[in-house]
């Protein structure tokens, strides 16, 4: 693990990697892309990077860099952290060694970038998925659909749940406490 | 380590502000009220610290050194946060002003920021921004339970209040090296932003049921490294790790 996480480059000047980068070949990067896909948010294991919407792009650096670009999340979030891990073992794993993740702060990681697929399997795990609207209106205090019976007879318990992009619901149909996704 | 420019010390100062709050609200982590106000504050805390990493990461490429040597290895002296920042946490009604003070305007110094000609800062006070929404709406759901609570939470509310209100002038106050960066189009003006933060602190107590206080005094020094006793002890406990164990990793 050890010698993986250092050859991760700390997070730098955004406009040091402002370098153009050279598209990969269409069957290498469809390639690259699934491996990709793999490669899952470890603290919610059924989404994907792409269905979390942090991947932004993949190229060649010009000194023959495989280059991939994530958006972090919440900016104190330790997925981030290990996801960079994850995405050079991964790429590591499958003969790609010399792969450079670069975290892109701008434009800033919204919900609205999370997938479809991603979503519904939120949804399937139990947890409400992010509303259509970024941070500036506050979590709904009730009416939110229960993922596990879809009773909207819900109520909010806390803005701030077990990790920095949930919040804590109740649901007054089925008993069941969930998770709702923030948009952000 | 390279020679501070004005670009690099103002990045610091945004740094140690967010590093040095953060490492306060972590402080009720175990302590809080209740559960999910203990919940709150590790998310808010790490929201800091994620924020802090970023400015270090960034003032450390200026620099030529580490994000860890800048938070881990300055003493209280080389320390520029504001003072309020590095306030011992108090009572939960100390806090909860506090935090309401700032987050009230980090929302509206950080929605500026997204316009800095430095596109690194910009990047970062557009994920900042962000953050800070959630924040305010939590310290200021807050204030308006505590304040107009009971009799005793309306109390201790009042009394921070009191203890705290000299401290809000230094969140306003520019210097030459910001004024220097406000005209090269990076650093932006606090002092523009006290009507907005004025009106939205009275329109939070009014709700409260709480009162601006009538004693008005001033204390600063933060930017120049003067602190108040504070600073030294809680560096103590958040350095000592690193100091102990030069380059330990998890």
């Amino acid at each position: 693990m050890r010698s993986v996480s250092e050859t991760v480059v700390p997070i730098k000047a955004h406009s040091q990697h402002q370098q153009a980068l050279r598209s990969l070949a269409p069957e290498l990067e469809q390639r690259i892309m699934t491996l990709l896909s793999e490669v899952k948010d470890p603290e919610l294991p059924m989404l994907s990077i792409q269905d979390l919407g942090i991947l932004r792009s993949i190229g060649w650096s010009c000194d023959e860099q495989l280059v991939v670009n994530i958006s972090p999340t919440y900016s104190g979030c330790p997925a981030v952290e290990a996801i960079r891990v994850n995405i050079i073992e991964h790429l590591a794993n499958h003969g790609y060694q010399n792969v450079l993740v670069i975290e892109q702060l701008s434009p800033a990681w919204t919900t609205e970038w999370m997938t479809e697929q991603g979503k519904a399997a939120l949804k399937a795990h139990g947890i409400a998925a992010p509303l259509a609207h970024g941070c500036s209106k506050p979590v709904p205090v009730s009416g939110l659909e229960c993922p596990q019976c879809n009773s909207t007879n819900t109520g909010l318990i806390t803005e701030f749940g077990s990790t920095a992009c949930k919040a804590m619901y109740n649901c007054h149909s089925c008993f069941e406490t969930f998770d709702y996704f923030k948009a952000f | 380590m390279t020679e501070p420019d004005n670009l690099s010390t103002y990045v610091l100062r945004l740094a140690d502000d967010a590093m040095v709050l953060g490492q306060r609200i972590s402080e009720w982590t175990s302590n809080s009220p209740n559960l999910e106000e203990d919940i709150a504050n590790s998310n808010v805390a790490l929201d800091y610290l994620g924020r802090a990493r970023m400015l270090y990461a960034y003032a450390a490429t200026m620099l030529n050194t580490t994000e860890d040597d800048l938070a881990f290895m300055r003493d209280a002296r080389q320390y520029t946060n504001l003072l309020m920042h590095e306030l011992p946490k108090g009572d939960y009604a100390f806090s909860t002003v506090r935090q309401f003070f700032i987050d009230s305007f980090d929302v509206l110094y950080f929605e500026q920021l997204i316009h800095s000609g430095d596109a690194q800062l910009a990047a970062i006070a557009a994920k900042t921004f962000k953050e800070c929404q959630y924040h305010v709406r939590r310290s200021r759901d807050l204030m308006v339970r505590l304040g107009d609570g009971t009799d005793e939470s309306n109390s201790r509310m009042q009394t921070a209040l009191d203890e705290l209100w000299g401290y809000r002038h230094e969140l306003f106050m520019d210097d030459e090296l910001e004024t220097e960066l406000q005209q090269q189009g990076v650093a932006i003006t606090r002092a523009d932003l006290q009507p907005k933060w004025d009106a939205a602190i009275q329109d939070c107590l009014t709700e409260a049921t709480l009162s601006i206080p009538e004693a008005d005094w001033t204390v600063s020094g933060g930017r120049a490294g003067v602190h108040s006793e504070h600073l030294g002890h809680m560096l103590d406990d958040m350095q000592c790790l690193h100091r102990s164990h030069p380059g330990v990793t998890w």
